[in-house]
């Protein structure tokens, strides 16, 4: 008889979705559509960055420098607007910006071979730094008349659904396509699951890889475009927050493992609901901020030793955190 | 007659000519007696300058005006920024305690943690003056803001916008560990006590993100639409409150008031955009110079350091649309830093 064996992405949809029965039935105002949008907007940013950073773990890599590439292009696209250059301009040279910053980071890892953790770790204090000393007058940069109609990225409603939960479903159906429907996506699969049989099979490895870390950096700028046009302003110093573990957090939680491989943007999705449906029911119970920190920690520490027991760790799996 | 008159022209003539000229010759200058000591008291000396971080609106503000009042005087101003990094800062203090200037401007992360050092800086001679965030230690001087009384004067604000309508509040406040959120809490908290209609239906910490500020405001506001008023504890944070207000299409009637430096772009601009209804502006350049004044004061005393305490909290200034026009009101870091 086989035995009946949840992954973690089940388990984590579990959770998720036991979550959202209580919140529904005990919670007043959390089960209506208002509420719902809401969630997901506040989540949307978070998801983006969660799709741009599944890219490089299922290629077997990690990115520790997306909050840089989150902060500092974009708060270069304020900066400049503030000083009197056009948005179009502006716009173009924050991605040549983030495009520059992938290929070093690419060319770090596929080509100099520094492992992916300390290179972006590098990079992004070399991006984020660059930013303070020479790109920005203050840590905040203000919203400026000239870009007045770009906030219609990360606010308003189109066919009355926030467009800050559209930016993220567009972004989860382009890399769904780009992961799952080009050769490209197969290849980081290839490459994901086992690098040297892939580079033995013919797949130029290098290439794709640095690849990879650009197509994840423009993410991260794009995700950094709507957090800047929602809340009017760009506040680069979010580089020196927890944000890039949340993110981790979301990729991981939603089942896509570490050793690479694995997983797609259904996990993402996944994980960036259980994280939404948590902090939004915590604020509507006005849970202090000590007590969220903790339920969060809980919660997430139950979801991954539910999958530890169930899914014991043999010699193939236990690679996981090799990174 | 002739003669007599002749010569008493001559007289008036020398006479007139005397009185025009003779103080003019007679006129020695006069030696301010005070104004060299103060000069020797002050030429040379080492102002080290200990913010929580420098790149934004207050600590910039602080050092371009110190920078602006002392440098002239032969005052080297040394910066050691902490960066957001409480044990950097404590190494920084730390460090200049044994390099001996003679005077720290601190910039206080927290109410404990550099308590003990401060007061030994005082003990080696050296004049340690806070500013904005005070600690546990009652140094020579403190100049800032009454984080009880801005909290107050914007509870106050929310109450009165609220007459009439839900008395439903929220409170988007900042990190929990801050001192300056702590007692901006406290004065909420000392308002609300005589007005016991008005109910809190939110009070979380955004961390002093704009980004949590808006998700939480979002929330908030879904849940309860009728809302009147949000005490928001700082201008940067407060854009995102701002924004979930605009976003709900309840600009104007949700009555946001929060606090801050009072730079033109984030407190005038805001309020005049219609984003904050009331900024309680503790108004940097004046800040800078009651520092300045007090260092001055402190260098050309005498004094021995420790042995003189006192406060100047700063007097606010409340941002509203009445007179967020006026060149008074705000103050533009680029013109500062000229």
């Amino acid at each position: 008889m086989k035995r009946f064996r949840f992954n973690q992405q089940e388990i984590v949809f579990a959770v998720f979705a036991l979550l959202f029965l209580v919140f529904s039935i005990f919670l007043k105002g959390f089960l209506t559509a208002d509420n719902m949008l809401t969630l997901l907007q506040n989540v949307a940013v978070l998801g983006i960055l969660g799709l741009a950073m599944a890219i490089v773990v299922i290629g077997r890599g990690i990115d520790i420098s997306l909050i840089a590439a989150l902060a500092v292009p974009p708060g270069l696209v304020l900066q400049m607007v503030q000083n009197g250059h056009s948005l179009p301009t502006s716009l173009l040279a924050a991605v040549l910006l983030t495009i520059a910053f992938g290929l070093v980071n690419g060319w770090l890892i596929a080509y100099a071979e520094v492992p992916s953790l300390f290179a972006t770790l590098a990079t992004g204090l070399l991006l984020a730094g660059l930013g303070q000393a020479a790109l920005f007058q203050l840590d905040v940069v203000q919203w400026s008349p000239g870009m007045n109609g770009f906030e219609r990225l990360g606010q308003g409603t189109v066919l009355g659904i926030p467009t800050s939960i559209w930016m993220f479903a567009i972004a989860c159906i382009v890399v769904a396509f780009l992961l799952r429907q080009t050769r490209w996506g197969a290849y980081i699969y290839a490459i994901g699951d086992n690098p040297y049989a892939a580079r033995v099979t013919g797949i130029p490895s290098r290439p794709i890889i640095v690849l990879q870390y650009v197509v994840t950096a423009l993410i991260g700028c794009f995700a950094g475009l709507v957090l800047a046009a929602s809340v009017n302003s760009m506040p680069t110093r979010i580089f020196n927050s927890t944000l890039i573990y949340d993110v981790i957090l979301v990729v991981v939680l939603g089942g896509i493992g570490l050793s690479g491989g694995r997983g797609g943007v259904l996990n993402v999705i996944i994980g960036t609901l259980l994280i939404g449906t948590m902090l939004n029911g915590m604020t509507i119970m006005d849970i202090s901020y000590a007590g969220q920190n903790l339920i969060k920690g809980v919660v997430l520490l139950l979801a991954v030793i539910t999958d530890s027991f169930l899914n014991p760790r043999n010699e193939e799996t236990a690679q996981q955190g090799d990174i | 007659m002739k003669t007599f008159g002749s010569l008493t022209k001559t007289t008036l003539a020398a006479l007139a000519l005397a009185a025009l000229t003779g103080p003019a010759l007679a006129q020695q200058g006069l030696d301010e007696p005070f104004q060299k000591p103060f000069k020797e008291a002050l030429a040379g000396k080492t102002v080290a300058y200990v913010p929580v971080a420098m790149n934004f609106d207050l600590t910039e503000g602080w050092y371009a005006g110190l920078k602006k009042e002392l440098e002239p005087f032969g005052v080297k101003f040394v910066i050691r920024d902490a960066n957001w990094n409480t044990n950097a800062g404590a190494q920084a203090v730390t460090s200049l305690i044994s390099e001996k200037p003679a005077v720290i401007v601190v910039h206080n992360p927290d109410v404990q943690t550099y308590a003990k050092l401060l007061q030994r800086a005082e003990n080696e001679g050296i004049f340690v003056i806070q500013i904005n965030m005070g600690s546990a230690y009652r140094s020579s001087a403190f100049v800032g803001a009454n984080w009880v009384e801005i909290g107050e004067r914007q509870t106050e604000g929310v109450v009165k916008a609220c007459e009439g309508k839900s008395n439903k509040i929220a409170i988007i406040q900042g990190a929990l560990s801050a001192a300056a959120s702590a007692y901006t809490l406290k004065g909420v908290e000392n308002v609300l006590a005589k007005h016991p209609e008005v109910k809190v239906v939110s009070s979380q910490a955004a961390d002093w993100d704009a980004a949590k500020a808006k998700a939480i405001t979002q929330t908030v506001l879904k849940q309860n639409p009728d809302l009147c008023g949000i005490v928001g504890f700082w201008d940067g944070m407060d854009i995102g409150t701002a924004a979930a207000v605009k976003e709900a299409g309840l600009t104007g009637k949700v009555f946001l008031a929060t606090s801050g430096g009072g730079e033109r772009k984030g407190a005038c601009e805001l309020v005049k955009s219609g984003a904050f209804d009331l900024n309680m502006s503790y108004d940097v350049p004046t800040q800078a110079a009651q520092m300045a004044g007090t260092i001055k004061w402190l260098l050309s005393s005498g004094a021995k350091p420790g042995s003189i305490k006192g406060s100047e909290y700063t007097t606010l200034i409340p941002i509203t649309k009445e007179n967020a026009d006026s060149p008074m009101s705000c103050w533009n870091l680029s013109d500062l830093k000229k």
